[in-house]
């Protein structure tokens, strides 16, 4: 079985004949921190969307864990589903829930409907979420309702609860960038931290270039639809940042 | 040519008059003048003498008639509550498939299509006279008023929470448990206490045609023309829903559903 993640000519057009997605493939080693770059509506989003399926690609493999995901029926893309965590741009809470709900929720996946409802989690899964909040910096905060956080502290559980899944693949879309530049930094470092602790490949949309730059392994820069740039992130020069972005005034 | 600074609407001078034309042409149809007005006011004065003082004089019937209604808007608001849950979400586009949801908001249309006393004259033909028909006429409004509001307040959510919980891999009934209810639960409280309400009110009404509770009572006294019974059933109508009034906003307040909440 292959370690990480391997996308076979990915493509997508959310209307017929205006593709956002042209033909992607990208193979992501097991322990690699990949930033994806690249201007606004090049379909960043939907790319790191397209690897769990909470949009339909229209065509292409994307082989993980020894399986085409593109392909699973409802229950085996629900399995497929809970070894992927996902961390989101608005942090995705449920905002009236508390923390402690918030975190453990990654573990629906792996329980029937039944005890989730009446919050039969087992110990070790309750063990390691207070064990979680306190890694991400928010011991104390388990019984707070979502929604009474800022936005630093909802992405931590964001990140918490993805790791909670105890997933073989990290997905980030624009993890960082609600949030001041400070705050942004400690974000990175606990999610990088994550997968560096699980062993893990983390896929990253940003914004950010110098963020990325500082945090990735590997930077895949897009446009239009297509890798443009894949390569340390040292080589990105500004020729290269200019063809990713086009323009040059904003450098 | 100067250009006009406002355009022209002769439209909405012929829609005005025709609006007018209608309201006056209806008045004379209905024989609506001040003498037959003033004749009206006189019969009033009349019928309010006769109505003072109030006096119970069949208590056992105005005792049994009150439980009864009460017991019919306790039953009814029970009834359509459990059952306008499911169709409240079956309802719901963002989250069912068309054959799911075009039923569900087939079936809430048509019970809000008739006003409670046809569906109760409907039901005393179909099930015959007394609570039982009382019952499923305010169980059909509450499913249409709990099942509409629902459904809206599902397609309302915000679909980043029910994104995440997705993509967690949850099963679908923890995606509603999870990422649905916490939206709606508080609403859904909110939609059902005023149904409460309002089928209290409406407990009162049905008996007229014969579907149970004090509205027969009142009816059978107007009949009687025991106008002093009927102000004694009046005001212990008025009294019952406002203690139902109270005891609904207080289980709102315990709650934590206020009025105010409705629109968060």
């Amino acid at each position: 079985m292959q370690k990480g993640l391997s996308i076979r000519k990915l493509e997508k057009s959310y209307t017929p004949g205006k593709p956002v997605l042209r033909g992607i493939t990208l193979d992501i080693g097991a322990r690699e921190v990949v930033a994806i770059i690249g201007p606004s509506g090049t379909g960043k989003s939907t790319l790191i969307r397209c690897i769990n399926r909470l949009v339909q690609p229209s065509s292409g493999e994307i082989w993980f864990q020894g399986q085409d995901l593109t392909k699973l029926s409802r229950r085996e893309l629900r399995s497929a589903r809970r070894q992927i965590g996902m961390v989101f741009q608005e942090y995705n809470l449920v905002e009236r829930l508390s923390v402690m709900e918030n975190v453990l929720s990654g573990r629906l996946g792996y329980m029937s409907a039944w005890q989730a409802w009446l919050r039969r989690y087992p110990q070790e899964d309750i063990d390691l979420a207070f064990t979680l909040l306190e890694q991400v910096g928010l011991a104390g905060f388990e019984h707070q309702r979502a929604d009474s956080l800022s936005g630093g502290q909802r992405q931590r559980v964001g990140i918490a609860r993805a790791v909670m899944q105890h997933p073989k693949l990290l997905l980030a879309d624009e993890p960082t960038s609600s949030l001041d530049p400070k705050t942004s930094i400690e974000i990175m470092q606990t999610l990088v931290g994550m997968g560096e602790r699980l062993q893990i490949p983390i896929v990253i949309n940003m914004h950010n270039v110098a963020l990325a730059q500082k945090f990735a392994t590997r930077v895949v820069g897009m446009a239009g639809g297509q890798i443009v740039y894949d390569a340390s992130p040292t080589g990105l020069d500004e020729a290269m940042l200019k063809s990713i972005y086009g323009g040059q005034e904003w450098l | 040519m100067a250009v006009a600074a406002f355009p022209r609407r002769p439209w909405v001078w012929v829609g005005w008059s025709l609006g007018l034309a209608y309201v006056l042409y209806a008045g004379a149809q209905l024989d609506l003048t001040w003498p037959r007005f003033l004749l009206g006011l006189e019969n009033g004065a009349k019928f309010l003498d006769r109505m003072f003082p109030p006096e119970i004089i069949q208590p056992d019937s105005m005792a049994k008639g009150l439980l009864e209604s009460l017991e019919i808007a306790v039953l009814a608001s029970v009834l359509g509550i459990v059952l306008s849950l499911p169709i409240g979400i079956l309802g719901a586009r963002n989250l069912m498939p068309f054959w799911a949801s075009v039923p569900s908001r087939a079936l809430i249309a048509v019970c809000r299509s008739f006003h409670p006393v046809i569906v109760a004259i409907i039901f005393v033909k179909a099930v015959g006279f007394g609570a039982m028909a009382g019952i499923l006429t305010l169980a059909v409004a509450s499913i249409g008023f709990i099942g509409k509001l629902f459904t809206e307040a599902i397609e309302e959510i915000s679909p980043k929470q029910v994104e995440a919980i997705r993509s967690t891999g949850a099963p679908f009934v923890s995606l509603l448990t999870y990422g649905v209810f916490p939206q709606v639960m508080s609403r859904f409280v909110g939609f059902a206490s005023y149904q409460v309400d309002s089928n209290l009110r409406n407990s009162t009404m049905v008996g007229i045609v014969g579907a149970g509770g004090i509205g027969g009572t009142l009816f059978s006294a107007f009949q009687r023309y025991d106008y002093n019974f009927v102000c004694a059933i009046i005001l212990a109508i008025v009294a019952m829903i406002m203690v139902g009034e109270t005891l609904a906003r207080w289980v709102r307040t315990i709650l934590g559903v206020d009025s105010k909440d409705q629109d968060d």
